[in-house]
């Protein structure tokens, strides 16, 4: 498999592995595609992101697209974060091999979820408050 | 670099590579010309027969060269298919964790019309044999079951299958690409009617294989064309990998017993620390019926691309039977076929072991495994 050398980069020093004692929200989420699992955890000040951590059982690109993902997260609001696609992560990690871009959509819901989870626990609609004003 | 995958592939040995030369060079004639040189690379591929022959107990008239393993399979599993059709017959028995090569030329005779029965295969890696008594039909025309696996090396008692197949009058093929240069072969003992040969496995160059055809049984031919390799596999012959395959069969069955006893040595070692010092690990198919150079480790809670990424840091060559990097995403079917749960095929290492590998290479494997698995783990949702 050709990786970029930023993927490798992210897959050898993940940024954001880990978990958080005590999470605002979480998302867990499975790859019917493959099978793997992604967990991500966040902490949430006054609508910002203030941490998030994930952990990954799956593939280089699923590692190290979380990681780039939660690097690009970290200290965004929850709509900013909302927004950020699976696309802009591969393009940020300089591309993923094509049968390896399923992987990358796994942070992206994992993601999604833990905001979802975040509002859910807060009594927050989740999405009025991604929604686009 | 650490080459721990001589099941996919091995490197060409020096003496391989010096017999060939001549062949990519000065000698250059087509066996099928009158003139000396084309009669000079006649003579060079009938001696590789010869020494292929022999070593699998056959006569040299019933050695066909082919381009690859793959297309030894094709052809004849798909020739006893055609033959057994004249006859009204149009059942076939394999089994789970054969080689694609066989399955899916199994599922496109399907799609022909042909019912396909795929025998289940026990934990530890073994075709259940029992299985093939209740599937005979008096419709069945081939057996066929690998000798060695590929993924987990176990090693099939195929020698029980012939008085079956006798019997009842099927033809009865075996894919032994993984088992040639590593085991005694011979085909009388083992009672097979065809049997697949790959060169690149045993150090030969990619490209060349044979089958072994019984003498009497009239397969159709697969490719059509001139009349090379006595009318029944055409097209002008890759002389320089037949003299190469040739040169490679001879030393591995001149040096059989001493290349087992030092990678047995390897591969005992490396399985014995693994188990032994890194938690929540399983060897995958028998561990004493099985190539004397094959591992097969699935390790919990961790995804096996993962691991080869790790071990590329170090420049370790190894496999995975891992969904992730099977294009399919599905993981092996060789593994989910012996009961493994998705994550533990998910997990899952090979490490094949040839005589070039040493020592240090295995020492320094050890040194650095327990961590990238504890690192892995420390990175995963389901590691507790
Ligand atoms: C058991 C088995 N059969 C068939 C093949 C195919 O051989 P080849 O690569 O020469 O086509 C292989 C090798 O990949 C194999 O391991
Ligand atoms: S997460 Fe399984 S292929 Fe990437």
């Amino acid at each position: 498999m050709q990786y970029s050398d930023k993927v490798m980069d992210h897959f050898y020093n993940p940024r954001n592995i880990g978990t958080i004692e005590d999470p605002d929200g979480v998302g867990e989420v499975g790859n019917p595609k493959c099978g793997d699992i992604m967990k991500m955890m966040i902490k949430v000040d006054n609508g910002v992101i203030s941490d998030i951590k994930f952990k990954t059982f799956g593939c280089g690109a699923a590692i190290a697209t979380s990681s780039m993902g939660t690097q690009m997260i970290k200290g965004k609001t929850l709509k900013e974060a909302w927004n950020i696609s699976n696309k802009a992560v591969v393009e940020a990690l300089d591309g993923l091999p094509p049968a390896k871009v399923h992987c990358s959509v796994l942070a992206e819901q994992a993601i999604k979820e833990a905001i979802k989870d975040y509002c859910k626990k807060n009594n927050l609609d989740y999405k009025s408050l991604v929604a686009d004003i | 670099m650490i080459y721990l995958d001589n099941a996919a592939t091995t490197k060409i040995l020096p003496d391989v590579l010096d017999e060939m030369m001549i062949y990519l060079t000065e000698e250059y004639g087509n066996p099928s010309s009158f003139y000396d040189l084309g009669q000079r690379s006649k003579i060079a591929i009938n001696k590789a027969r010869d020494i292929i022959a022999e070593s699998i107990g056959a006569k040299s008239d019933e050695i066909y060269f082919t381009s690859c393993g793959t297309e030894s399979d094709n052809w004849a599993i798909r020739g006893a298919a055609y033959l057994g059709k004249k006859q009204g017959k149009n059942h076939i028995i394999s089994s789970e964790f054969e080689h694609h090569a066989v399955l899916h030329t199994l599922e496109s005779l399907k799609q022909e019309g042909f019912e396909i029965t795929l025998l289940p295969v026990t934990s530890d890696g073994f075709v259940d044999l029992e299985k093939l008594k209740l599937e005979v039909r008096d419709t069945t025309c081939l057996v066929t079951i690998m000798l060695a696996n590929n993924e987990i090396g176990t090693i099939q008692p195929i020698e029980k299958i012939k008085k079956i197949c006798e019997e009842k009058n099927i033809l009865f093929h075996t894919d032994a690409v993984q088992a040639v240069g590593k085991i005694k072969i011979d085909v009388k003992e083992l009672g097979v009617d065809m049997l697949s040969i790959s060169g690149h496995k045993i150090h030969a160059p990619k490209g060349v294989g044979a089958l072994y055809i019984k003498s009497g049984i009239k397969l159709p031919s697969y490719i059509h064309g001139g009349g090379q390799e006595r009318n029944k596999r055409a097209g002008t012959e890759n002389v320089a990998s037949i003299v190469g395959f040739g040169k490679a069969v001879k030393i591995a069955i001149d040096k059989m017993s001493e290349n087992n006893k030092y990678v047995l040595n390897l591969r005992n070692q490396l399985i014995d620390y693994i188990l032994e010092k890194i938690p929540a690990t399983k060897l995958n198919g028998d561990k004493q019926k099985r190539l004397p150079g094959n591992i097969n480790i699935s390790f919990e809670g961790i995804e096996g691309e993962s691991i080869l990424l790790m071990l590329r840091k170090y420049e370790i060559c190894a496999s995975t039977g891992s969904a992730c990097t099977s294009g399919s995403l599905d993981p092996s079917h060789v593994l989910l076929s012996i009961g493994l749960s998705h994550e533990m095929a998910h997990g899952s290492i090979r490490f094949t072991i040839s005589e070039l590998n040493t020592q240090e290479e295995i020492d320094i494997v050890k040194k650095v495994l327990p961590d990238i698995i504890k690192k892995l783990r420390e990175m995963s949702p389901i590691w507790k």
